[in-house]
């Protein structure tokens, strides 16, 4: 068996509530014990496997609806309803038989989200059953899991997980005598942002680029292999066996109308307490940071938050008291994406922050798409330049007039993804750039966040 | 752990994979042959084998040279152009060589507000090289400024080679790793 990491995992995962009718646990049991992840313990305390039990008697159709009455919503970032999704998949005819794909996106790379490797690291089993469940349901007899490369250790541990798994006869032929065979192989990524995004993952998966395609024809019906394809995120897919456990309409009462059940929460940035967080959905983002994360660690005003992810427009503010769904937060000019809650204090400089992230999507441009390749290039200068003091007045204009020239005509989100955190940190803080622009020098007083030896080579 | 660039022929131009650091390996060893043989078999596709293949090579060869690239163009039986595209899209493969130890450091935001930053120039300075530079003259250590290693909610983080992956990292846990690696408790590189 592959060696395993030993050393204990410092992330912070419970907190006042945590495991009640309230905060429900669902993902995160056991989080915490590094013995948790093994297959005794996954059954003995867990459940373990019952719920597949319960969807091997069902009809498949009867799976897809059962999820569809839990309003699972796809936890990767875009919230596209999971059952729905699902049911896209062409079925079996008369004259024509399919092989079809369930790829499991695991290239958790969207700063601020650790969401999938403590899933990874605590409950593989938990995901192993989802998979089966939703290849059953799918009626897909492989299922290719996408690790980040970074993740090597969560890699051998989801393949010890898998042979474990299918020593007791929950993967590969025949599972539980009921006749369906199913496959699980594990790909391991290289570093490369871009791979998260569903069509560059199946091309990084086929052994190419990890370029983003041309959508139609959409990867259910032309995904990996030329087959028809269902890609679901790490967390969406554990997800699944509670809700066989628990029934459809009774996950559906927790969270909010459209927008049921529990999702990981990663809060991270200047908070006292960062960490993992699984609630239900609809929690006011300022309850969270200030009651269950404690509030900024520094003791001062938060500034700004992140709400899901890097890619996520940011919050001043007046939006800090917005409940935390997919549709509120929408409403409220950001999204939900990945959940993961980025938290600045006062003493952020903003210029410094969103250099920083531009820098990021400048180096993880595909280079496919020239507005994205060239525009995130742009603005990365274009900040370098207020950042060093160098700046001029009319730069803030150039890149108002650039970012809708890349958003929106990129084939994936990613030039999209630049530009929220961009349009966003100058609309709310311009203040901030001016000041940089007129006075060479930080309207702030916080360290600073670029070091004197960084870009990347 | 000298590896002069190769000079330029004076008869073609040359092409980019030429520019490249040689590597001492040339081909793959038969136990990597058969793992990459075995790999192929589990996709209906074994193009789809060119990233586990560049992984052993890159275990293999120490780091992704062109011989490498070949070497894995041959296993396959697929064309050495895209093996060289694949590789060079990636940057966990490493085009030059790396240190024993290649200490990997994220400053991406939420690294960065817990300082991130300020560890990158912490370890830039104990190791005695810069982000990018190659291994340092005693061939110990390289550095690489990474993005987002999933450490947010326990930065700043420092992954050393694929193994050590350490959170909440200090100016005290920073000492510790590095003492840790020169002891030669930390598996290293490619091994």
């Amino acid at each position: 068996m592959a060696t395993m990491r030993t050393k204990p995992d410092p992330q912070r995962y419970t907190f006042v509530g945590y495991g009640s009718e309230k905060y429900p646990a669902l993902l995160l049991r056991g989080a915490g014990n590094l013995d948790n992840w093994t297959l005794d313990t996954y059954e003995a305390k867990h459940e373990g496997y019952q719920a597949l039990r319960t969807a091997l008697k069902m009809e498949p159709a009867a799976v897809i609806e059962e999820v569809k009455t839990s309003g699972l919503r796809g936890r990767g970032g875009a919230g596209f309803p999971c059952g729905l999704k699902w049911s896209f998949m062409p079925k079996d005819t008369a004259d024509r038989k399919f092989t079809r794909y369930l790829v499991i996106n695991g290239d958790e790379g969207e700063p601020g989200t650790f969401k999938d490797r403590a899933i990874l690291e605590y409950n593989p089993h938990q995901l192993i059953e989802g998979i089966v469940i939703a290849c059953h349901a799918m009626q897909a007899n492989t299922c290719f899991v996408y690790i980040r490369g970074e993740f090597l250790w969560l890699i051998e541990k989801l393949e010890a997980a898998i042979e474990q798994a299918r020593a007791k006869g929950y993967v590969g032929k025949d599972i539980l005598g009921s006749g369906f065979d199913c496959e699980i192989v594990v790909h391991r990524g290289a570093g490369a942002y871009i791979c998260g995004e569903e069509t560059a993952l199946l091309n990084s998966l086929e052994g190419r680029r990890g370029e983003p395609r041309v959508k139609p024809p959409f990867p259910a019906a032309k995904g990996a292999f030329g087959q028809p394809t269902t890609i679901n995120n790490v967390e969406t897919i554990a997800t699944v066996p509670p809700i066989l456990r628990m029934g459809g309409a009774e996950y559906a009462k927790l969270g909010t109308p459209k927008n049921s059940g529990t999702r990981v929460f990663c809060i991270s940035g200047q908070v006292k307490r960062p960490g993992l967080y699984e609630l239900p959905l609809g929690l006011p983002l300022d309850f969270i940071i200030n009651e269950l994360a404690g509030g900024t660690s520094t003791g001062k005003k938060i500034k700004a938050v992140i709400p899901g992810g890097a890619s996520a427009p940011v919050f001043g503010e007046a939006e800090l008291s917005t409940p935390m769904d997919f549709d509120a937060v929408r409403g409220a000019g950001s999204m939900a994406g990945s959940g993961g809650i980025i938290v600045m204090d006062e003493d952020t400089c903003m210029v410094q922050a969103c250099l920083r992230l531009i820098r990021f999507y400048a180096h993880e441009s595909c280079g496919q798409c020239t507005p994205c390749r060239e525009g995130c290039n742009w603005l990365e200068m274009i900040l370098s330049r207020i950042e060093h003091g160098e700046g001029r007045m009319e730069d803030l204009a150039t890149i108002e007039q650039m970012t809708p020239r890349i958003a929106g005509r990129t084939l994936c989100p990613l030039g999209d993804a630049a530009c929220g955190p961009m349009d966003s940190m100058l609309k709310k803080f311009r203040a901030e750039f001016e000041h940089h622009i007129q006075h060479k020098t930080c309207l702030t007083k916080g360290s600073k966040l670029l070091s004197e030896v960084g870009g990347h080579h | 752990m000298n590896h002069p660039l190769p000079p330029e022929p004076a008869d073609h131009p040359m092409a980019p994979g030429e520019r490249l650091p040689k590597s001492q390996r040339t081909d793959f060893s038969p136990e990597a042959l058969a793992e990459i043989a075995g790999i192929a078999a589990k996709y209906p596709d074994k193009l789809a084998a060119t990233l586990p293949a560049l992984h052993i090579a890159q275990r293999e060869f120490g780091f992704v040279s062109l011989d490498a690239m070949k070497a894995v163009a041959k296993a396959l039986a697929i064309p050495e152009g895209h093996v060289f595209g694949v590789a060079s899209f990636y940057t966990m493969y490493q085009k030059r060589p790396v240190g024993k130890f290649h200490l990997q450091v994220c400053t991406n935001l939420p690294c960065a507000l817990a300082g991130g930053a300020q560890l990158l120039e912490k370890v830039c300075a104990k190791a005695g090289v810069k982000p990018g530079e190659g291994p340092s003259a005693d061939g110990l250590w390289s550095v690489e400024e990474v993005e987002c290693l999933a450490s947010c909610g326990s930065a700043p983080c420092l992954q050393v080679n694929a193994d050590v992956y350490e959170e909440f990292v200090d100016e005290k846990k920073l000492d510790e790793i590095l003492d840790a690696c020169k002891r030669g408790e930390v598996r290293p590189w490619a091994q």
